[in-house]
């Protein structure tokens, strides 16, 4: 049966995360249908914090897989903790087992090392797998990852196949640095994050930014909202309007326009090249600052 | 088809509505939407628990379950009112009204007008490909050797054009063939992995008698060709097009791009398995524009939307044109400048260098040639294939 929708968008909202229907909705099917779900999007549009929200909502652990270029099956799934399965060598040396039962004890479950995926799979709860930046990790990994994903289980030669206890609800996302496959895409649900609209970028704002006033936040996501329409070659992003509202906040300005010069300088928080910051200049700021009050 | 087959597996009660959903998955497939048979199953299930009769929430669960990519997700509410709001009973011929707007970019490629292709290809023939490059090896040494010199304009004999257009995908075979055994020689040394090594001991007590070596991973070399197919180019662009189908097929990692006025993606279009089909799409994607050429903005529109996802830090642009801009030079310095920040190198390849008594005193060539870390003649096949120690020794 599906969850209530409604039910996880009211969780959702108390946890401090502002979605739309339509994120529910795909929450609802990933519990339902037992699939990953794929979130693509900007940098900082807050696609990490899908699944952050999710484990607070459904009130499981998190963990974490951060990809990179060169993620191996070692750091991801398991490797032998092979300095103290050396030492543990060492001192029973001096003991009377047997070759066979020494093995037996330096292969134990004692002497593995769970990375994320065999931990995810080895909890009795299921717990939240958020595989982050899929995309900056290699073809091969990708490969062996869907096969992770369709059989939840992984081989251990030593020990013999650990098949999930529970099936993680797994949240994936992709930056878009590389084209992933077709396999693994139909393997996911599937959920584009755009940047917020207006009204929902003043309620994450709302939500998010302990003390501000209703007024300071409108004022700045008219002003961020304007700054993305420009030409600029990184647009920020919802992380960086929450970063600028609380540093607004702690230089203690309750109206865009009464420092110019200090909102310029501020832009640090949300202008992240050099050419941007180059771009927009004071006079860019000061247009954008007069449409946002 | 499959569809047959769907429609018995769906359950008997919910009939017709399981017909209706197997045509709006069907929609979607004819719309390059990579779906399946379970795909299929999943809205089925998906439709019976969020109930028939709430049209909204059954978009949104569509939508989640059935989109792959974001292109998808942009148009999907448009195939879903097409679809549902027709009634789903005479969808062919809606889809076809509807591609003008976003349905079936596939079906408005390939089903164009076939004198279009003209306008780019040239005189280009493009017929039974295999059974002219077998020609092409018979013409024996001295002929190939005659023709790799001749400057690209100067060859219009149809029967001498498909011996070039065999040549150079033979080059590009060859190109990438080498560029592989160069890097197999490469790979003779080893490096001894200590953490392995160690990790290898333990059945040993501590010994380490089986030692373990760092592999290296296969890191091929990326190429991306941008291809002027402008006026001025057009002498050269049908050569290029042949030549760049060959270099995709070739190297594992390539793309293509063709700019005139504008920048269009065409490695989907040219790796089409025909090579027919392939050059015409290509052509197609390729015509219809203004006049003038736009290098800077078609490189700020490679940087913009393409750089982030084509380029990597083994990626050699090589860039196939004249430099006539009509664009201004100093915006085709900034985005050359920026295209060399994401770029390992840059080449430049120009037609023109082969011809007698040139310099680059065009202004958007001057502009860019700062940038570029390799500016080749490209006017005849030996000038190609004189780039490949170049791009071998990166």
């Amino acid at each position: 049966m599906i969850p209530d929708r409604t039910q996880i968008l009211e969780r959702l909202t108390a946890v401090g995360y502002v979605a739309e229907p339509q994120l529910a909705m795909a929450l609802a099917l990933m519990q339902a249908l037992k699939r990953p779900l794929l979130l693509e999007g900007e940098a900082g549009v807050g696609k990490t914090e899908v699944a952050k929200a999710l484990a607070a909502v459904l009130d499981a652990p998190l963990i974490r897989l951060q990809c990179y270029e060169g993620l191996d099956a070692n750091a991801a799934v398991y490797e032998w903790d092979y300095q103290r399965q050396l030492l543990a060598i060492k001192i029973w040396e001096s003991e009377s087992l047997s070759a066979a039962e020494k093995e037996r004890h330096i292969f134990d479950e004692g002497f593995l090392l769970k990375r994320p995926l065999l931990q995810a799979i080895s909890m009795a709860q299921p717990p939240v797998l958020l595989i982050d930046e899929i995309d900056r990790a290699d073809e091969e990994f990708e490969a062996y990852l869907l096969e992770v994903l369709s059989d939840f289980q992984v081989s251990i030669p030593e020990l013999g196949t650990v098949t999930a206890q529970a099936i993680p609800y797994v949240v994936l996302t992709s930056n878009g640095t590389r084209e992933l496959s077709d396999a693994l895409r139909r393997r996911c649900l599937y959920h584009y994050v755009d940047f917020p609209n207006p009204d929902k970028e003043l309620r994450i704002l709302l939500a998010r930014v302990p003390g501000i006033e209703r007024d300071l936040a409108q004022q700045i996501v008219r002003f961020v909202q304007g700054l993305r329409k420009e030409d600029l070659q990184k647009k920020p992003g919802v992380a960086e309007s929450l970063d600028w509202a609380s540093a607004l906040l702690g230089l203690g300005m309750s109206d865009l326009l009464t420092d110019m010069e200090a909102l310029h300088e501020s832009l640090m928080c949300l202008l992240k090249t050099q050419e941007d910051r180059a771009m927009v200049t004071i006079e860019v700021v000061e247009r954008l600052a007069g449409k946002a009050v | 088809m499959s569809t047959t087959a769907e429609a018995d597996n769906a359950p008997a009660g919910g009939d017709r509505v399981a017909r209706q959903l197997i045509g709006f998955v069907r929609l979607l497939r004819d719309n390059d939407l990579p779906l399946g048979l379970r795909e299929s199953a999943d809205c089925l299930r998906a439709a019976r628990q969020v109930g028939l009769d709430d049209m909204q929430s059954l978009r949104l669960a569509f939508r989640a379950l059935l989109c792959t990519s974001r292109a998808d997700w942009k148009r999907f509410d448009q195939l879903f009112d097409l679809y549902w709001r027709g009634h789903g009973t005479k969808v062919e011929t809606r889809i076809a009204q509807g591609g003008g707007r976003a349905a079936s970019r596939r079906g408005a490629d390939t089903r164009g007008p076939r004198t279009a292709r003209n306008s780019i290809l040239g005189s280009a023939r493009g017929n039974g490909l295999q059974a002219e490059s077998s020609e092409g090896r018979r013409g024996g040494a001295s002929e190939v050797e005659s023709l790799a010199r001749t400057d690209l304009r100067h060859i219009n004999e149809p029967d001498e054009l498909d011996r070039v257009y065999a040549l150079s995908e033979r080059l590009a075979r060859q190109m990438r063939y080498r560029l592989s055994r160069r890097e197999r020689q490469r790979r003779r040394g080893r490096r001894l992995d200590l953490r392995k090594t160690i990790h290898r001991s333990v059945p040993y007590g501590g010994t380490p008698m089986k030692l373990a070596f760092r592999a290296r991973r296969d890191k091929p070399l990326r190429l991306v060709v941008l291809l002027d197919a402008s006026g001025s180019m057009s002498l050269y662009s049908a050569f290029f097009l042949r030549f760049l189908r060959g270099v995709l097929d070739h190297f594992r990692e390539a793309e293509a791009f063709v700019f005139h006025t504008r920048l269009v993606h065409i490695s989907t279009a040219l790796r089409e398995k025909d090579v027919e089909k392939a050059l015409e799409r290509t052509a197609l994607m390729a015509t219809g524009w203004g006049g003038g050429t736009r290098i800077g903005d078609s490189l700020a529109a490679f940087n913009r939307h393409h750089a982030k996802s084509v380029l990597n830090s083994r990626s050699v642009v090589m860039i196939v044109s004249d430099g006539y801009d009509t664009g201004s030079p100093e915006k085709l310095g900034r985005e050359m400048a920026q295209l060399m920040r994401r770029a390992r190198r840059i080449v430049w390849l120009n037609p023109m260098i082969g011809w007698r008594d040139y310099a680059p005193e065009a202004g958007g060539m001057k502009a860019a040639l700062p940038y570029v870390d390799l500016f080749a003649p490209a006017h005849n096949l030996e000038s190609l294939a004189a780039l490949e120690p170049y791009l071998a020794s990166l």
